[in-house]
């Protein structure tokens, strides 16, 4: 689903909802305006002024653990007020829909909503019933996206390999129910890779993805040759309702990330993973671990990202 | 129009005597010199360089600091500050290159501040100009000039380094 809802009449962020529609200048300006975050860790009180005042709601109707702190770190080191909200799937468990929730939280004079929710569409629905001074950030919206995801792994793949025009990127795993997958390969296409490929069993993957501009590969020693960037996924269990897979050692066998794999690539090759990993699944714990990894510095990297997308999203608020 | 009574060659040399003079009255003991982005520190390298400081010189991107981002939004050319990382107890001599409603120096003030705490801070501009809203003064300053309300001075460089002055439209 593109929109315009995204964007102000002036073409700048309003909500983040979704890579789609964005154009490649204004996520080459997240990346740079990312990069003077992270350059400000050298400060001994690690927080500039920019939304002192303000107040942001990280409403997760689904468990998180990483994305939710690094949004609750970056609302504060951007000074803002910050109420983070667990609901797990419950706000409905007393009857409250959707909406009135939403509508009790903005009467509490709100200006930023993060939103995590199982159904996808969730994060652009709220953007389209919420008042238009408030922003709607998406922290993952059932398989549909996960666009700070998808933008901290381009910052990370940036950081280390400075040009996207040469790289030669392979995602693996579970893509099928992957909201993480559909971002990144939007990024991907977006900035200009020259080529993406997706790895998995027939399985675990949507109907007609070639045509969103990738590769297909059903093996992974033949998937994984030349490439600069490997994207592994975590097999998604909970939201397997099928058998889709025989056994998780059998998945490991064909389309694990080993270290006799892993050498098929280049050998400058960053191994990323958007966490939580399933050690011996889809990922053996030495590549993990091993000097490849670039898995910690993608959480790091979360901090400064999503500091700079709440910056870009609030700033002129008030006068639109 | 160029300004004829303002030639950058007398402002540079008029701010580094004020400087050196402040430095003897201040008893500043290995300043910390730092340039506030961008015409500052075009302004700061040429002291920096005349008043032989070894240390490099610090360089402060206020962007994050301003104090009307809910209007103007945020430059997206910001680039990240370069300060040392110990300034608890420095000398610092704080280089600007037009000094008018003193709310730059405001920001950076609350930057470097979240850098540590300085010993004492001494202010340095290029032109000092009328029409401040806060209460800040520059300690040392090229000259000290009076305009009309709509004029503006725009410094540009950092080669050749020349200043001009504007006549902006005055919103009514």
């Amino acid at each position: 689903m593109p929109d315009d809802l995204q964007l102000n009449q002036e073409g700048k962020l309003r909500h983040f909802l979704t890579i789609e529609g964005l154009d490649k200048s204004l996520l080459t300006e997240i990346l740079d305006m990312a990069e003077s975050f992270v350059g400000m860790s050298g400060q001994k009180v690690k927080k500039v002024p920019l939304l002192r005042g303000k107040t942001i709601v990280n409403l997760f109707f689904e468990n998180s653990t990483r994305t939710r702190t690094t949004f609750e770190l970056a609302a504060k080191r951007l000074s803002a007020d910050v109420l983070s909200m667990s609901i797990a799937t419950s706000s409905t468990s007393k009857g409250e829909s959707l909406l009135d929730t939403i509508r009790n939280l903005q009467a509490m004079h709100v200006d930023m909503f993060v939103v995590r929710h199982a159904v996808s569409g969730a994060a652009h629905f709220i953007a389209q019933h919420t008042a238009p001074h408030i922003s709607v950030i998406n922290a993952g919206d059932g398989q549909h996206a996960h666009p700070t995801q998808a933008m901290l792994d381009m910052f990370t793949i940036r950081q280390i390999k400075k040009d996207f025009s040469n790289l030669r990127v392979a995602i693996i795993g579970d893509i099928l129910h992957s909201r993480v997958a559909r971002s990144q390969i939007q990024a991907l296409n977006t900035l200009g890779v020259a080529e993406i490929r997706v790895i998995a069993p027939k399985t675990l993957l949507p109907a007609h993805v070639e045509t969103l501009g990738v590769r297909v590969f059903h093996n992974l020693t033949e998937g994984l040759k030349d490439m600069d960037v490997i994207a592994m996924l975590r097999l998604q269990k909970e939201r397997m309702s099928s058998a889709l897979l025989p056994s998780e050692s059998e998945y490991f066998k064909c389309f694990g990330l080993t270290e006799d794999k892993l050498k098929i690539a280049k050998p400058d090759a960053i191994v990323m993973h958007p966490g939580p990993i399933n050690r011996g699944v889809e990922i053996d714990s030495k590549v993990a671990d091993g000097p490849q990894s670039v898995i910690l510095k993608q959480v790091s990297n979360g901090i400064a990202i999503r500091m700079a997308i709440m910056a870009m999203a609030m700033q002129k608020q008030g006068l639109a | 129009m160029t300004l004829n009574y303002l030639q950058i060659p007398d402002l540079l040399n008029n701010l580094e005597a004020a400087l050196r003079r402040s430095i003897v009255e201040r008893k500043l003991t290995s300043p910390l010199m730092i340039g506030i982005r961008t015409g500052g520190v075009w302004i700061a390298e040429h002291m920096h360089q005349r008043l032989n400081i070894e240390e490099a010189l610090g360089l402060l991107d206020i962007s994050f600091y301003r104090d009307d981002f809910s209007r103007i939004g945020v430059n997206p050319n910001v680039k990240p500050s370069q300060l040392p990382p110990n300034i608890e107890g420095r000398d610092i001599i704080l280089i600007d290159d037009v000094f008018y409603t003193g709310r730059t120096i405001r920001a950076a003030l609350n930057e470097i501040f979240d850098y540590g705490r300085p010993k004492q801070v001494v202010l340095a501009v290029l032109i000092k100009r009328d029409g401040k809203q806060i209460p800040i003064n520059p300690d040392c300053a090229g000259a000290s000039i009076i305009l009309n309300a709509d004029q503006r001075l725009k410094l540009t460089g950092p080669e050749p380094l020349t200043i001009e002055l504007q006549t902006i439209e005055v919103a009514a």
